[in-house]
């Protein structure tokens, strides 16, 4: 669940970071989580919302990751991970499940990805020097929700940025995503530069514009992100 | 005239007229609605040169299940057409991996909504269709598109198959299918999609009319065979998906 802990100059943990997210949610969004972070949205306590969460399985209104012995052997998200069901929920058929998303019915997806860039730009299916890749439901989910948000480590483990002018990667969609969260903040991607909505506590914007592969603006009204204590 | 019972008495009697070079397609996402019994019986038989449909190429289960990576490791696998031809994490090694970059096996990767699509549209009748999916990545890449309402699609063909193996919750003498929950994902597309559709089924095969028209999935039509899985350890009954290592998540 959410963290309690002051965030470290390297900023939110991962649950935090999709907790960021979460409360981005509007009420009654449509809203599918990928695969890894994302998912960890579910498990904000976010309130009675109407959220819906959908799963490219079909599986349409699920609610959080259930405890050890409480699975259900025949139900799973999208990471595979077995869940529980809230009131209303209905089970739908593969073709269906991405007709809903090919429709444009889905609000907002969020997905977990290597790179993304100013231009809105994103990357997450296939790896430099990589013969196969895993693209599951990304491109379609990337072409066709209303909005893409995206969560990731600001940089990767050898500590090359993430957020970037342009994709190096191969993209897996044009100019869609409108909302970054990071371990260091939120962004939006700008055009030619990323706008610092929000910072995480204990972070500098010295240490996010080292940290960013593109310039980086900073808002007017910049604000620390609140870390929920629940 | 009296119906016949599609209900076959067990696996090796249900797969042992597949042909090599075969093309087939199998129901699942994660363990829900993967028939693996199926597919250790397919192993067991021995057809080869065959072109395999799912949502990812198997093996990434610990410990091992008889998923479509089994097939490909016994050198049965010519060609996987896939939404998944990596790992979701780039650090996890997929057995799969070391035959498709030696070249042993093809892979055609498709985004997972087409995919399905396209499985849906061969059992619907229809030859091809326009996706905005793809448009503007490497998969795109020379392919026909077409402007409709200012937007560009791509073209994607229809993707029959010779076979599916699909995996139900329950089903009656005439093939008719139903799913519990998340197990339904691809099954009820691939039968469409197949010449041939065998079913592996939880529950003790029912007489005609024991279910419910309204309560149908899959009509029986798509179906041409179906088997109990047997109690194990004769049959194969997946418990949880173990964690995997260094999942935070």
């Amino acid at each position: 669940m959410s963290g309690t802990t002051i965030a470290s100059p390297g900023g939110l943990g991962r649950q935090q970071i999709a907790d960021r997210l979460a409360q981005a949610f509007e009420d009654g969004w449509i809203v599918n989580l990928g695969v890894g972070m994302p998912t960890l949205c579910s498990n904000t306590p976010i309130g009675d919302r109407g959220i819906i969460y959908h799963a490219e399985n079909g599986v349409i209104g699920y609610g959080g990751v259930l405890a050890d012995g409480e699975e259900d052997l025949h139900l799973v998200n999208a990471g595979g991970q077995h869940v529980s069901l809230n009131p209303g929920a209905a089970i739908v058929n593969h073709a269906d499940s991405f007709a809903i998303i090919r429709s444009g019915r889905i609000d907002v997806t969020v997905l977990g990805i290597y790179e993304v860039a100013a231009n809105g730009d994103f990357a997450n299916w296939k790896v430099a020097g990589a013969k196969g890749g895993g693209i599951g439901g990304a491109m379609d989910l990337a072409a066709c929700a209303k909005r893409v948000f995206v969560i990731l480590e600001h940089t990767t483990r050898d500590g090359k940025p993430r957020l970037l002018r342009q994709c190096a990667l191969p993209v897996t969609a044009r100019g869609v995503v409108t909302l970054v969260a990071t371990n260091l903040g939120l962004f939006e991607p700008a055009g030619e530069a990323f706008r610092l909505r929000e910072i995480a506590p204990g972070v500098t914007v010295e240490q996010i514009r080292a940290a960013t592969g593109a310039e980086v603006i900073v808002a007017e009204n910049l604000q620390v992100i609140q870390v929920l204590t629940g | 005239m009296a119906q016949q019972t599609k209900e076959i008495a067990n696996f090796a009697d249900a797969v042992r007229d597949i042909p090599d070079g075969s093309v087939i397609a199998f129901g699942g996402f994660a363990y829900p609605g993967t028939p693996f019994n199926l597919i250790q019986a397919l192993a067991d038989q021995g057809a080869k040169n065959l072109t395999l449909v799912a949502n990812s190429t198997g093996g990434a289960a610990q410990p091992r299940l008889p998923d479509i990576g089994l097939l490909v490791e016994r050198g049965q696998v010519r060609k996987v057409i896939c939404a998944f031809t990596a790992a979701t994490r780039a650090s996890d090694v997929l057995p799969f991996t070391k035959y498709y970059e030696s070249g042993e096996v093809e892979a055609e990767l498709v985004p997972q909504g087409t995919l399905a699509e396209r499985l849906r549209a061969a059992g619907a009748g229809i030859p091809a269709f326009y996706t905005p999916t793809a448009v503007g990545t490497e998969l795109a890449e020379g392919r026909e598109t077409r402007m409709f309402n200012g937007r560009e699609y791509l073209i994607e063909y229809a993707l029959p198959v010779d076979f599916a193996f699909v995996s139900a919750i329950r089903a009656d003498t005439m093939g008719n299918l139903q799913y519990r929950r998340s197990q339904r994902n691809f099954n009820p597309v691939m039968a469409m999609a197949a010449n041939m559709t065998i079913a592996e089924v939880e529950e003790d095969i029912l007489p005609a009319g024991a279910i419910d028209p309204d309560e149908v999935h899959t009509s029986g039509i798509f179906v041409q065979r179906v088997v109990k899985i047997p109690p194990a350890p004769i049959g194969i009954w997946p418990g949880k998906r173990a964690p995997r290592a260094g999942a935070k998540s």
